[in-house]
Parts: structure tokens; C-alpha cells; sequence
């Protein structure tokens, strides 16, 4: 397994609109003011943030749930000295080696491993370097930790367990450093709950209430907003809530519906399309994969009448055909253009060809022309 | 460490094998010239012991306890099979040949142990204390079944004797077997192990490898206690491994390793019992190989005279079997602990009780349909159903309103 950090992508002369950084994104707080006036859910004790980045607010998160259940463990595959993204630095210092461990590298070790320990009632956050290679796990993942519970019938599960692994394009990933396999898993797994954050805060919250969700959740880290999404982050304990999506920006005219690196393509998309058409987008971040959030969805797309579902995975049977079949029913009468999917091609990504592979900038805006066109 | 200085010695420094002698020799490791590993015995065939010397923790009481936990678990699978015959029941796999196997070793395990079963162990599970009807109940999944009538038969799950749930999938419980260990260790250290059941045909499976090298290298106290009864299915052992069985595969693992003669309840209670002291006092896992032959059918649903003759399963069932060699020992003159008299009364007794929790079992209607939907996420007793299955229920319910007749509602609880 090749060993790299996520970086910016190159070019930044380019000034073409299809280049932006991951910084700028209107979503993301610049201040501890601003978290606490966007984010009226927060605890009220919070009053304290500091800028993090993805994997900062990632590590920030398993250091609070360690520190809040002392039957918690990490396990995968380079954690101790920190990970190969930084994830997990000092945890292996802080918390010793009892509880934040190396494991043989076999994927379905860690997770077979990580499902016997959470079977007797204890947390463990297992990680997969990369989730190209969870495909190894897939056997333990949908016919072991998904049906834990339901074999069970509640008399044991594996409710503690979380499985965090790094997704997503970044530029020059190729075949096997850029999947996004949460598809597989929407469909294969009923009974694991399914979770993509787009940013550090949403990172950390929604990490968190994974770590204590008392279902197997597996946890997609778009690696490429590791180091290059920043924004100010709570710095004591708080919970996104699994299972719910968040209306990010309201609009009338459209609803523009992603997840993790998709959100900053369609914000800027987005910023680009209302100035020339003068239309509004509602976008919506819907964070959880699966259960997803039907109601949130349906309720936009009955407004504005026309939707749009971006993600970097490939189309066919991706989760943009899920939500495209059940908006279409949810929302027959009020629907004045069909509901378009964004998404990767049904290809491998190939590592010469990556720009053109993720839905971006360009092939977003396009989308929001046909659907208003229509 | 000076490498330089450790050059000048006799052995290796690179890291990955630190210990190794430096040779001149081109000679490969060649398994074929290894001694095949040797099967611990205590009680032969004809019920003498191999050496009279051999001093024996387990009582007279525990062997006459044991022994019908067997004729129990022979007499159920006899009953059982036949009710599958039947069509009274969808499916079963009896546990010829391998009484001794699962009674003895699942009559060691202690309090907080846990077990991680395959699917043949059905009499560890009794010497656990799980009831007849219990067994009954869950092989006609009907209400009273604590899996809820989910699973096939035999795929129990327990808490009161911490069977964890078993699933068809073949030795994907050996790293949860593992990972539970792990958890003891943490939790109560050196106190309580896990043992992990499976067959020497899912050996074969990528599971065992994973499952047995995280063990080691975590140092759990768990014991993995594999079955060697010559098939899985239809593939002979001879298709399955090229080594000398599965136990010459723990060393390469680092773990302490023991074959054992499957058939003698005395040498895997007594083989068990240390093995299950070494995990637990040491944090270390075991590896034992019982060596059996699977007398039975794999399943009511194969067939096995397509690939094997009667005649050597005849031969098994005649000069060796688990049941009949104990019982030669326990009615030697010298121990006599049993006679053919208590053997009768207790036989049938058994019989009559099985046949009894038969009768309750199937007259016990299945589950109400409202289970079709509730644990699959964390539902709080089906008071939270996540949206899209409460929807689903939802239209289920509005078919069965619907067509009533088309179905057979009435074999389900209300």
C-alpha cells in the first residue's frame, strides 16, 4: 500500500472556475462566533473552538471518546505511531498500547477482530487504510456486523463498533486510492448505518455519535479534505445527529443534494449558476448514507421542484439511483424536470484522467442548466 | 543494537526472523521429512488406559455426567434426524462420532467464558447447561426461541452460557472468537478465555489465518479447538491440506499447539482443561486438533455415500465410537461408575423427555410478523423502528389486511 498525504490540486495559477480551494467554501466557520450563531444546537457550555482540520477534528474526536470510555480501543493497520494521515497521532502515547494498537495487515482481522470485542458490549474504532481495500472485510462487514444484531435478536450486537477509513478522489489516487464504496454497503448491509462528513466539525461531531451510536457504523474520511478543509471546531464533546441531513444553504429553485468532497464542487457550482440565472439552489448535505433522511429530502424537493444528486462514486446502482427512485415517488406531483444524478463514470479511475473523472465544477453547473432549462 | 557486532555471530539481524542460525547448507524445509505430529491419548479403543500411570482431574461423578450429555446429544440427533425426514423440521446435522469432542471441551468452560461455536457443537452447548428445550425451541423457531425464529437450525445463540450467535458463514468466528478474548483479557485478566469451535475444512478459510495471527500477536487467551473429522462435506481432508493436518500450522503462528484423539472424553477434558489454563494464566492463545471422523451425513440436506462407502463408515461406527468407548471404561469391573441397567433407564428416560420437548416445540407458534423488522439497527425493542423499516411494516401490515387468506397467519403469534 503506497503511503501519501492528501494534497491540494495542482495548479494554482489556474483561474479557470472549475479550480477553487477547499478553504473558501461558504459552509465552513471562520470563527468561534460564527460556529456558535450557525450551530444553535451546539451544548450550551460551548464556547471555545479552535481551527482544525479534517484529520485533526478526526483524531480531537477518538481522543475524547477514549478519554470518555475506558473499554474504547483503536485498532488497523499503522495506528500507533499515528497513521498514515495523522489521525491518530498521540493516542498510542496517551491511551498506551492496551488500547490503541498495530494489527497484522489483513483487513479481515481487524474488522472480524474488532466485531468479537464489540460483541461484549465494549467500543472499538477499527481502521481500514484505505477504503479500497475494506473489500477484503466485506464478508465480516455484511454478514457479520450488520446481522450481529438481528441474529441476536438484541441478545448481543455489535452496536460499539466503528469502522473509519479514508475515501475519495485526490488527484492521483488511481484505482486503488480513490474509491468510494459506500453503495455496497447501503445495499448489502441492513443494520449498519452508513456516515460521510464534509468538514472538520461535521468530522468530529459526527464521529462521535458514531463512536456511541448503538449500531455498526462505518465512517468515510474523504481524504482529501484531510489537510485542506479547515475550519473552527468546538473543542469540547458534541454530537451530530446520525441519520439526519442538513439543509446547508436554502433555495427555492433546486435542490442539489451530496455528500463529503461533493459539497465544495456544488457550493461553487452553485455560487456560479444564481449569479447568471438568477435562480436560488437549496443544497443539502446528507451526511448519512444510510438510514438516509427521506423526510428532509422529499420536503426540499416538494418546494423547489427539481433536485440533483452528485457523488464521486460511479453511477450505475450508486446511491444517486436510491435517492433518485424514491424522490421520484415521493415527489411525483411536484417534480418539473427529472431528478438528474452527477456522478463518477462507470469506470475505474484511471490516474492520467482523474479531473475527468470527479463530478465537478463544470459538470455540476451543466446539470443545474439542463434542470432549469428543462 | 550494533549490527555490526551482531554480524560477527552466528545468527541473523535482520528483524523479521532475529533468531535464525546462518548456514552454508542449500537445503529447503521440506515438510515431508518432519515427524507428523503425535495425538494424545488416554483411553484406548477397548476403554484401557494408554498409561495406567495417568493421573486424571476429572471425577467419577463428572465422566457418568458427561457421558449422558452424549447419549442425550445421540439420542437428539437420532430423533431429530428422522423428524427432518419427516418434514417436520427443515433441516438438521446431527453430531455422530463427535460427542466426546464438543461435550468434553465445552464441560471446562467456566463462567465468563465465551463461546464462539461452528454449528456442530450442540453438545458443548448442553454441557453448558442449555436445556433440551431450549435446543428444541430454537430448531423449530418458533416464539420461545431466543434468536426469534431467525436462523436455521442449529445456528443457537445464548446469553446464560455466552453462546454468541452462529452463523453459516464458515470461520468467520474465529477472529470474533479473538477479538472477545481480547476483551476478557482487558476486562478480567486472567480470569476467563474464549473458545472457538470450527472444522478442519474452514481452516482452509481466510478467517483462520487472520484469526489465528492476530491471537498471537495481541497475546488473547483464547482457545481454538478444531474439529478433524476428515471431511467437509464432500471433500475429503486429503483435498483440503497438503500439511500435516491443522495443528503443524499453530507453531508457524507462534502458538502453542496439541493434537488430540477426539474420540477419548477423558483426553479432551483433560487436554482441554490445561489448554483452557495456559490461555487464561498466560494470555496466550492454544491450538488444539481433535482428530474424529464425522460418522453422519454432513447435513439432512447431502447425501454422503455419493463420495464415501458405508462400509467405511460402518467400520467406525463398530470398532470406534466416543459413546461406546467410554462406556467400556465406566463399566470395567475395576471403575464400574455404569451398567447396562442405569444405561437402559437413562435411554429411555431421554428418549421420552426429547420426544416431549419435540411435541412442545412444534405446537409453539412461530414469532409474531412485527419481527420481521425490529433489531435490525438498535430499535429499543421495536418502539424506534428506523423510518424506512417502519414504512415497510407498514406495508406488509396493509397486504396482510388485504389478502389474509393468502397467507397462513395462523402458525404466527399475534
Amino acid at each position: 500500500m503506497l503511503r501519501f498525504t492528501a494534497r491540494l490540486p495542482k495548479g494554482v495559477e489556474d483561474t479557470s472556475p472549475n479550480t477553487h480551494t477547499y478553504r473558501d467554501a461558504p459552509f465552513l466557520h471562520t470563527s468561534t462566533k460564527q460556529v456558535l450563531a450557525a450551530n444553535s444546537w451546539l451544548p450550551e457550555e460551548t464556547t471555545t473552538t479552535k481551527p482544525m482540520n479534517l484529520y485533526s477534528a478526526i483524531n480531537d474526536a477518538m481522543q475524547i471518546a477514549l478519554r470518555t470510555d475506558e473499554t474504547s480501543i483503536i485498532l488497523g493497520e499503522d495506528v500507533a505511531f499515528g497513521g498514515v494521515f495523522r489521525c491518530t497521532m498521540g493516542l498510542h502515547d496517551e491511551f498506551g498500547d492496551a488500547r490503541v494498537f498495530n494489527t497484522p495487515l489483513c483487513e479481515q482481522a481487524i474488522i472480524g477482530f474488532s466485531i468479537g470485542y464489540a460483541a461484549m458490549g465494549h467500543k472499538v474504532v477499527a481502521e481500514v487504510q484505505f477504503a479500497d481495500y475494506v473489500f477484503p472485510a466485506f464478508d465480516q462487514i455484511v454478514n457479520e456486523a450488520a446481522k450481529y444484531r438481528y441474529r441476536s435478536a438484541s441478545i448481543y450486537d455489535v452496536g460499539g463498533l466503528t469502522i473509519r477509513m479514508p475515501c475519495g478522489g485526490v488527484g492521483h489516487g488511481a484505482l486503488y486510492h480513490s474509491q468510494s464504496p459506500e453503495a455496497f454497503f447501503a445495499h448489502a448491509a441492513s443494520g449498519l448505518t452508513v456516515v460521510v462528513p464534509r468538514s472538520p466539525l461535521q468530522a468530529k461531531g459526527l464521529l462521535l455519535s458514531a463512536i456511541r451510536r448503538k449500531d455498526p457504523v462505518l465512517f468515510l474520511e474523504p481524504k482529501i479534505l484531510y489537510r485542506a478543509s479547515v475550519e473552527h471546531v468546538p473543542v469540547d464533546d458534541f454530537e451530530i445527529p446520525i441519520g439526519q441531513a442538513e439543509i446547508i444553504k436554502p433555495g427555492n429553485d433546486l435542490t442539489i443534494i451530496g455528500y463529503g468532497t461533493q459539497l465544495y464542487h456544488i457550493s461553487r457550482a452553485v455560487e456560479i449558476a444564481e449569479k447568471e440565472f438568477g435562480i436560488s439552489c437549496e443544497i443539502i448535505d446528507l451526511r448519512t448514507i444510510i438510514p438516509w433522511d427521506k423526510a428532509t429530502l422529499a420536503a426540499s424537493v416538494n418546494k423547489t421542484g427539481r433536485a440533483i444528486v452528485c457523488h464521486e462514486a460511479s453511477k450505475n446502482n450508486g446511491i444517486g439511483a436510491e435517492l433518485a427512485a424514491e424522490l421520484s415517488k415521493e415527489c411525483f406531483l411536484n417534480l418539473e424536470a427529472p431528478i438528474q444524478r452527477v456522478t463518477g463514470w462507470d469506470t475505474p479511475i484511471p490516474l492520467s484522467f482523474e479531473r475527468f473523472i470527479i463530478p465537478d465544477v463544470a459538470r455540476i453547473y451543466n446539470s443545474i442548466k439542463n434542470v432549469m432549462k428543462y | 543494537m550494533n549490527v555490526l557486532i551482531r554480524l560477527t555471530k552466528s545468527t541473523l539481524a535482520y528483524p523479521g526472523a532475529e533468531k535464525s542460525l546462518i548456514t552454508p547448507q542449500l537445503v529447503f524445509n521440506d515438510p515431508t521429512t518432519l515427524p507428523v505430529i503425535s495425538t494424545f491419548r488416554i483411553l484406548s479403543p477397548t476403554g484401557a488406559l494408554v498409561d495406567n500411570n495417568h493421573s486424571l482431574t476429572i471425577t467419577s461423578e463428572k465422566i457418568v455426567d458427561l457421558y449422558k450429555h452424549m447419549v442425550t446429544l445421540h439420542t437428539l440427533d437420532t430423533i431429530m434426524y428422522d423428524a427432518q425426514r419427516q418434514g417436520r423440521l427443515s433441516f438438521y446435522m446431527t453430531s455422530s462420532g463427535e460427542e466426546a469432542v464438543s461435550v468434553a471441551s465445552g464441560a471446562i468452560l467456566e463462567k465468563h467464558d465465551q463461546i464462539f461455536a461452528q454449528y456442530r457443537e450442540q453438545g458443548a452447548f448442553l454441557a453448558r447447561g442449555l436445556s433440551v428445550q431450549d435446543i428444541m425451541n430454537q430448531l423449530y423457531a418458533n416464539s420461545n426461541d431466543h434468536g426469534k425464529g431467525r436462523n436455521m437450525p442449529i445456528h443457537h445463540v445464548n446469553k446464560a452460557i455466552n453462546l454468541h450467535p452462529i452463523s453459516s458463514p464458515l470461520a468467520t468466528q474465529i477472529p470474533h472468537a479473538v477479538g472477545a478474548a481480547y476483551a476478557l483479557k482487558l476486562t478480567k485478566p486472567n480470569q476467563a478465555c474464549s473458545i472457538c469451535y470450527v472444522g478442519e475444512g474452514a481452516c482452509s478459510e481466510g478467517d483462520f489465518h487472520a484469526g489465528l495471527n492476530i491471537a498471537a500477536t495481541r497475546e488473547c487467551p483464547v482457545i481454538f479447538f478444531v474439529r478433524n473429522n476428515g471431511y467437509a462435506i464432500s471433500t475429503a481432508s486429503k483435498e483440503q491440506y497438503k500439511g500435516d493436518g491443522i495443528a503443524s500450522r499453530g507453531p508457524g503462528y507462534g502458538i502453542v499447539t496439541i493434537r488430540i484423539d477426539g474420540n477419548d472424553l477423558l483426553a479432551v477434558y483433560e487436554a482441554t482443561k490445561a489448554a483452557r489454563d495456559l490461555a487464561v494464566k498466560e494470555n496466550r492463545p492454544v491450538l488444539i486438533e481433535a482428530m474424529t471422523y464425522r460418522r453422519s451425513h454432513h447435513s439432512t440436506s447431502d447425501d454422503s455415500f455419493a463420495y464415501r462407502s458405508k462400509h467405511e463408515v460402518d467400520a467406525w461406527k463398530r470398532h470406534d465410537n466416543p459413546i461406546s468407548r467410554i462406556r467400556k471404561y465406566m463399566q470395567r469391573p475395576d471403575i464400574n461408575i455404569w451398567s447396562d441397567e442405569l444405561e437402559e433407564k437413562f435411554r429411555k428416560a431421554t428418549k421420552k423427555d426429547i420426544l416431549k420437548c419435540l411435541q412442545i416445540a412444534e405446537r409453539t407458534k412461530k414469532p409474531p410478523l412485527s419481527e420481521i423488522f425490529t433489531d435490525v439497527y438498535f430499535d429499543n425493542g421495536g418502539k424506534e423502528l428506523q423510518p424506512h423499516l417502519k414504512e415497510q411494516k407498514e406495508e406488509l401490515d396493509e397486504i396482510l389486511a388485504q389478502y389474509r387468506s393468502w397467507y397462513h397467519l395462523e402458525d404466527y403469534k399475534a
